[in-house]
């Protein structure tokens, strides 16, 4: 059995790679590679796989699933520029997959024992446009 | 591997009738939606892609060479038409939203390039309370 819970963090970010050509940088990001950056009000999705306790009659506890979720990924990225203050995007191109496996990156282990695995993030970086990331 | 989905808008009309069944046949199959001057949806499709993180960009997939894909085969034939007529795929079908995903997903595999990460998955949201799946690869996990 699955459950889920969102968060919800504004950031900016410029995706641009210093090893890309001017040229290569637009055709593959496009406004997004503009010089000074550009922001997003991102929604994490983060789904745990488990089984219920037959006592609790939950996989996880919702409110610690918010409150590692929030120290783990919104309290360091919430306001923040990517690029500047939140590592490695300060020398890894924060797109949405980069992104996405980082945030997997940071809450994986502490789903590694207990009751309920990490099984899924989804990043939204507009309503229009996710990642889903599984692991492997 | 990661899964990179992105939401496409396009507006269309339909009616739901099956030419060898009576009208009141056709109001029992479909309701409303058999109505005979037909109605409209705007319709939301999604398109996922599943594929390595290219180490040097960061991407799966290049989000604009995507989206001109999926304008040129499948929005540019679809928006601000009526399916039934102006889509040769659907004319004599149905023009159901599960028709329509096959319809989408048929034609991007005709014209997928080699060197695009894998088509996974189609979905296609009529309304808020409509919303067909439609997996082309399982999922791996």
């Amino acid at each position: 059995m699955y459950i889920s819970r969102r968060a919800e963090f504004s950031a900016s970010h410029v995706c641009r790679s210093v090893e890309l050509s001017a040229e290569e940088n637009l055709s593959l990001y496009g406004p997004g590679a503009n010089a000074n950056g550009h922001g997003h009000n991102y929604v994490v999705e983060v789904t745990l796989s488990g089984t219920p306790d037959p006592t609790t009659g939950m996989i996880y506890d919702l409110k610690d699933l918010k409150d590692i979720m929030h120290s783990e990924v919104v309290d360091p990225m919430d306001h923040r520029h990517l690029n500047f203050e939140v590592p490695p995007f300060d020398k890894v191109v924060p797109t949405t997959e980069n992104l996405t496996l980082e945030i997997w990156r940071r809450l994986e282990p502490h789903f590694k024992q207990g009751p309920a695995r990490l099984h899924c993030v989804r990043l939204y970086e507009t309503e229009d446009t996710y990642v889903d990331y599984y692991g492997k | 591997m990661v899964r990179v989905t992105r939401n496409y808008q396009f507006s269309a009309s339909h009616r739901l009738y099956l030419a060898h069944l009576s009208e009141e046949e056709n109001q029992k199959l479909f309701g409303k939606c058999a109505n005979p001057h037909g109605h409209g949806h705007n319709y939301t499709l999604a398109v996922t892609v599943e594929g390595p993180i290219d180490p040097r960009t960061g991407l799966a997939v290049n989000p604009f060479a995507l989206d001109k894909l999926v304008h040129g085969h499948v929005l540019g034939r679809i928006d601000h038409s009526y399916l039934n007529e102006d889509v040769e795929e659907l004319r004599g079908v149905p023009a159901t939203t599960e028709n329509l995903a096959s319809f989408a997903r048929q034609a991007l595999a005709a014209a997928w390039p080699a060197d695009f990460p894998a088509l996974a998955h189609i979905g296609v949201r009529e309304t808020k309370r409509n919303v067909i799946e439609l997996p082309v690869i399982p999922q791996k996990v």
